[in-house]
């Protein structure tokens, strides 16, 4: 289980993060859903510790992320792949080696690393594109390299940064199809912060809002789909004010 | 106006601070043997690749030019062999180290800091922590170590070079025999002239390397944050190997 205990985040005076709770249970997938520059990010940053909070604190299956010294964050992030938004492939790396550079880190045999990598790609559909470079990718492929990347970890947790924005319709119900697969087929837990409302209903067992530096609502996808809530329904309905 | 330099303080303090824990940091990473042996290699070549041109090509030129300067101030008053004296002892002390140095900090500063800016902002760096990767130790410690151990000898070459032009044009373009220029080169001339400029070419090199790391990765705000990194690296390494150049002249001289 994730757990965000009352977190406090800003950069200079400008504050991100007031009180952010919330609690991402085994087995879910959980949306968090926002403006941009809302901090859903950030949020999603505090749980690798790649940010430390101001106050307030991330627990993972009991682990205070932000006290953990470099083993014991080394072992947390074992078990999360992180799905940047712009997929953060390294340019000058083939999309296997790509894929297969968090692996290299870990006691693997080469023909170990091989079969996990052609297994992550087999499961975003990109099976045969070992030596190509990122640059030679669409938009929609690097992000499916990105979520190879993290499958081939094997996770218990994968963490998806907007993995919908910018790309076309299609291509966007590819990747909530991914998602899908990557939780039925690998079990694994997933948070998904976008602001696609279609791509969260599809993906998501309940949604969060974080509004002003803290969850406004949070609830079952149909929950959300019938709130009250005056600021989440302008925002799920994208009304302009 | 107290207040200003309280705050000016504090920032300096802090700046300070965090280059401490950066330094830390890249010591830390040197127990890393898995990752940062095998990268140096790859950064080596590259530095080397990219900074020879360059340096040499202002090495040549310096050490025509000196030649002619130093016939021009001394003919009628000193020997004229002192011409292989003055080419020497300048561009081995001062001129091979510090121009190559301002140049590869242009050239090579320039490159690493919008190299790990772009991997900054694009979240790359981000990435390869979540991978359990340090960026210590797969960025930063190949760049510098790189850096300390390829600019001295780009530097020696660039110095072996300007001693080869300068000779050449003093017997093209001057009146000095080959004996003369030689008889120059060894008068005065002292092994710390030669151990000086390279130890000093190292700093110069570790310099521009960690300056070009630090300011890489503190980029932000996408490609016009790329932008503003790299041309600070280049002004930051530019003062710096200056005030670096002062000082080993007032500790070691
Ligand atoms: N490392 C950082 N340093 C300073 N400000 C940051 C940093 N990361 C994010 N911010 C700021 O925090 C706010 C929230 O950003 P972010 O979490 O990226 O929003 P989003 O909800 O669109 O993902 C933005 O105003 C952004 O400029
Ligand atoms: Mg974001």
């Amino acid at each position: 289980m994730i757990e965000f205990r009352d977190l406090h985040k800003g950069f200079g005076p400008k504050p991100v993060l007031t009180g952010f709770s919330l609690q991402v249970r085994d087995g879910e997938t959980l949306v968090i859903i926002g403006y941009s520059g809302s901090g859903k990010s950030v949020a999603l940053k505090h749980i690798v510790g790649l940010l430390h909070p101001d106050a307030g604190e991330v627990i993972v299956d009991g682990r205070a992320v932000a006290s953990l010294d470099r083993a014991g964050l080394t072992e947390v992030r074992r078990d999360i792949g992180y799905v940047f938004q712009f997929a953060a492939l390294f340019d000058s790396m083939t999309v296997a080696e790509n894929v297969a550079l968090g692996l290299r880190r870990r006691a693997l045999a080469e023909d170990e690393i091989a079969e996990r990598v052609r297994e992550a790609l087999a499961l975003v559909d990109l099976t045969g594109t070992d030596d190509r470079l990122p640059a030679e990718l669409s938009g929609g492929m690097r992000k499916r390299v990105g979520i190879a990347r993290a499958i081939a970890l094997r996770p218990r947790y994968i963490l998806y940064d907007e993995p919908t924005t910018g790309l076309d319709p299609v291509t966007s119900a590819v990747m909530d199809q991914l998602m899908i697969r990557a939780r039925e087929h690998l079990g694994v837990t997933g948070v998904v912060v976008t602001h696609d409302m279609r791509s969260a209903y599809t993906v998501g067992d309940r949604i969060a809002m974080l509004y002003e530096g803290r969850i406004r609502q949070v609830g079952t996808t149909a929950e959300i789909q019938d709130t009250e809530d005056p600021v989440v329904r302008q925002f799920i309905e994208g009304r302009p004010s | 106006m107290i207040s200003t330099i309280g705050s000016k303080t504090v920032e300096v303090v802090r700046a300070a601070g965090r280059f401490g824990h950066f330094v830390g940091d890249l010591a830390r990473a040197t127990a890393d043997v898995g990752t940062w042996p095998r990268l140096t290699v790859v950064q080596m070549r590259r530095i080397g690749v990219d900074s020879l041109p360059v340096a040499l090509f202002i090495a040549a030129f310096t050490g025509i030019v000196l030649a002619l300067q130093a016939s021009y101030t001394f003919t009628g008053t000193v020997p004229l062999y002192i011409v292989g004296t003055v080419v020497g002892k300048t561009m081995m002390l001062e001129l091979g180290p510090v121009l190559t140095g301002l140049a590869l900090g242009g050239r090579v500063g320039a490159s690493v800091a919008a190299e790990l800016g772009t991997m900054k902002v694009t979240e790359q760096v981000d990435a390869l922590e979540t991978l359990a990767y340090d960026p210590h130790s797969y960025l930063v410690l190949p760049r510098v170590i790189a850096g300390t151990t390829m600019v001295p000898i780009v530097v020696a070459l660039g110095i072996a070079t300007g001693l080869l032009t300068g000779w050449l044009a003093s017997l093209v373009l001057l009146d000095l025999s080959t004996a003369e220029f030689v008889k120059g080169l060894k008068f005065l001339y002292r092994f710390k002239d030669t151990w000086f400029g390279l130890f000093k070419s190292a700093t110069f090199g570790f310099t521009i390397t960690l300056v070009g790391c630090i300011v890489g990765l503190a980029t932000r705000g996408g490609a016009e944050g790329v932008g503003r990194s790299t041309t600070r690296a280049v002004v930051y390494s530019a003062m710096l190997i200056l005030v670096l150049d002062a000082f080993w002249a007032m500790i070691l001289l």
